[in-house]
């Protein structure tokens, strides 16, 4: 089986790795321990975080309510020599990832901290701002390669607003994080401030899949199974399109650029059609739409493509890649977690040489200004 | 117009078997039309507590998708007028065979009692006025899911009426539907070969997605399918269809496209956590293919014919499909409730085969 998956790759490479350099477009660096951050906390939220922690609408302070099928997630190659938790030693970093895939650019989603799921908001905005800081000081400034985002948590709309503004003045960030699941979905009123400052600063929108925004993680209920959990981040991404696009936030805010980063691909096409098909029905409910709501989504939303989608048949992905469209799709590995997707290996059929120059470099460059 | 058709023989399937598997006949309200068919007590509350306007929010009466313009009665909700159903299910769109799910909120009331007696004055109605008026309509049994117990209690009490012929629930419930303390109910479904008909709908008790309460009914109807997809997994991870092998489940109007990625995911994502779940022990598109059929209205299909054809090859099982028209809800414009650029084939199977599979009481005399 696997000579027949590799194949077209092998083929690839041969013809194309030593030219393309990739542009990795989810990458997770990790803190050592929540200690890090004291250099960038006042001492009352340093003893804040010591003494009460994160507050997020889930049952435990210690880890995930659904336990991962490995040690944080990660990859079990992954954990640094010199010890501390995967992503955390840029040495090592560079070594296992950035050097040998010949990485130009990676993109740092930071996951720690929970930013844009505690409950207390000082606190909140007090973190984000930290770990904004950790980022510049600990990765990007060590690490050219490595680009941050802004990391805010949208419920607290105002505090996202003056964080972004700050971290802008600085200038080393090359866009603006929120997380799919926080109080309400991303398209209501009360987060559009975010998306008029980042429209006005020409930072691109970057939704990571993730967070506790309180809700069961699927319109049934809670389940049982961290694999219901797991495939439920694609169902959040697929509702978060749908409330974006179908609140307007393309239509009243049209430079805005808009990531999904980590949901996979698989879902957008059959999304874009179910949309499209069911809005004549809908539409004196929503005029404030212009267009049919794939228009939309080919002009302002590009996706990540790890996890990348495995069909039995290698025929079936190039469809679902020419349906999405190759200009909407940004190559990410998701380094180092468990469900890491190599660079060599994701797209199991062939790609040209222009749309394997686009995935995997191209389209990240124009639309992060690299 | 087949009135004395009692069973749907084979050999009648051949030349012109039409089985429409999900149409909806409206109650009018609980002090009205079902006050006849509760019992002295709920007679009393429903009058004196003035308890009545059940619709579904997933369905307002008015809103375009619940009734098309052309099926819309002079008086009433769509769906609630028989022989204008009669004309438009059978006459217009060529069915020889319907399944009424009545869509009523029996299912989302919080009290478990009320909701036992709304949902047997429903099947008593559905029976008595809707399945006794025309031999070529079968219902699905409305069961109160918020108490198994009463659930099990209204499957046993239709399972000798042959006209029942599946047990129908909402997408989005209490708790996802592969919990354990919905297994009895499937062990009596099974047991009188009644598939679960999962129907798109809602009981409000969590939000659509997990991520939060949309604003626009359009946005809510997009997200059933992301509901109907965590019931599929929640009824697989759980184990259901290893405990109860002989279960179909039968979901209705979900939409059909979102079916092969959505499938690949779940072999992905099971290839790399299956240690948590050992029960499951292959891949859960294969669990799909045989245990997992949808009715073919709405489609949410590609605008092309190759589209539909790669999305047909992709799902890799024309045992899936079953026609539906989904009368009166408005999914399509004239006369032909098949979507489009479907292959002649399939649309045999869907309309026949298919059906006298899945239901298995089809068959049977009624």
């Amino acid at each position: 089986m696997s000579d027949v998956i590799d194949r077209p790759m092998l083929e690839q490479e041969a013809t194309a790795k030593s030219r393309l350099r990739i542009i990795d477009c989810d990458i997770h660096p990790s803190l050592h321990a929540r200690s890090d951050l004291n250099p960038f906390l006042a001492k009352r939220w340093q003893d804040h975080l010591k003494t009460y922690g994160d507050h997020l609408r889930t049952p435990y302070i210690g880890t995930t309510p659904y336990p991962r099928s490995s040690p944080l997630i990660a990859r079990r190659d992954a954990w640094p020599p010199t010890g501390g938790p995967p992503g955390s030693d840029l040495a090592f970093m560079r070594q296992q990832h950035l050097d040998p895939f010949d990485v130009e650019f990676g993109m740092l989603q930071v996951l720690d901290m929970f930013i844009f799921s505690q409950q207390n908001l000082e606190f909140g905005a007090a973190i984000q701002r930290a770990v904004n800081e950790w980022q510049l000081a600990h990765w990007t400034s060590r690490e050219p390669r490595l680009k941050a985002a802004i990391l805010v948590g949208q419920d607290d709309t105002q505090a996202a607003v003056a964080e972004i503004e700050r971290c802008a003045k600085i200038g080393q960030y090359v866009q603006i994080n929120v997380s799919p699941r926080a109080n309400e979905p991303l398209g209501r009123r009360r987060y559009w401030p975010i998306y008029a400052l980042a429209e006005e600063l020409g930072l691109p929108l970057g939704i990571h899949v993730g967070g506790y925004g309180g809700h069961a993680p699927t319109g049934g209920g809670w389940p049982s199974y961290y694999a219901e959990e797991h495939q439920s981040n694609a169902h959040s991404m697929a509702a978060t399109l749908t409330s974006l696009v179908i609140e307007g936030v393309p239509e009243r805010f049209p430079r805005l650029k808009i990531v999904f980063i980590e949901g996979g691909f698989g879902w957008i096409s059959s999304t874009m059609w179910r949309m499209d098909q069911h809005f004549e029905r809908f539409r004196d409910e929503v005029p404030h739409l212009k267009r049919r709501p794939s228009e939309y989504v080919r002009e302002h939303f590009w996706f990540t493509t790890q996890p990348i989608d495995e069909p039995d048949e290698a025929r079936h992905l190039r469809s679902l890649i020419e349906w999405v469209g190759v200009d909407r799709l940004l190559f990410s590995s998701d380094y180092p977690h468990w469900d890491f997707d190599d660079p060599r290996f994701a797209f199991k059929t062939p790609l040209t040489e222009v749309e394997r120059a686009k995935i995997f470099n191209g389209n990240a460059r124009a639309l992060y200004k690299l | 117009m087949g009135r004395q058709t009692k069973t749907i023989s084979r050999e009648r399937r051949m030349a012109a078997t039409r089985i429409d598997c999900d149409i909806h006949p409206a109650v009018g309200g609980t002090r009205t039309t079902l006050l006849p068919y509760l019992d002295d007590h709920w007679k009393e509350q429903v009058v004196s507590r003035a308890i009545d306007g059940l619709d579904l929010t997933s369905y307002p009466p008015n809103m375009p998708l619940s009734g098309r313009a052309d099926w819309r009665p002079a008086h009433g909700k769509p769906g609630s007028d028989l022989a204008m159903l009669q004309r438009g299910a059978f006459d217009q769109l060529g069915a020889s065979h319907a399944i009424c799910n009545v869509l009523y909120g029996a299912q989302a009331v919080y009290d478990p009692y009320m909701a036992a007696a709304f949902c047997k004055a429903i099947n008593d109605w559905i029976a008595a006025e809707w399945l006794a008026s025309d031999s070529r309509l079968r219902a699905s049994i409305v069961v109160p899911m918020q108490a198994p117990d009463l659930a099990i209690e209204e499957i046993e009490r239709r399972a000798g009426d042959h006209r029942f012929v599946s047990v129908l629930v909402l997408a989005q419930g209490e708790t996802l539907l592969g919990r354990r303390h919905y297994w009895p109910v499937y062990q009596a479904a099974e047991r009188h070969k009644l598939p679960i008909a999962i129907h798109a709908g809602s009981q409000y008790r969590t939000a659509p997605s997990s991520i939060g309460w949309p604003s626009y009914r359009y946005e809510y109807y997009l997200a059933e399918a992301q509901a109907f997809q965590a019931q599929v997994l929640s009824l697989i991870y759980e184990g259901v269809f290893g405990k109860f092998p002989g279960l179909k489940v039968v979901l209705m109007e979900s939409g059909v496209s979102w079916l092969p990625a959505f499938m690949w995911r779940a072999n992905k994502t099971w290839r790399g956590v299956r240690v948590e779940v050992p029960w499951v022990d292959r891949e859960p598109a294969a669990i799909m293919r045989d245990h997992i059929r949808f009715t073919t209205q709405p489609f949410d299909s590609p605008p092309d014919a190759a589209g539909v054809a790669e999305i047909i090859d992709m799902i890799g099982s024309d045992k899936m499909f079953l026609f539906s028209s989904d009368y009166p809800h408005w999914q399509f414009d004239g006369d032909d409730a098949i979507p489009p650029h479907l292959p002649a084939s399939l649309v045999s199977r869907m309309c026949a085969d298919n059906p006298l599979e899945t239901f298995p009481r089809l068959s049977l005399a009624a």
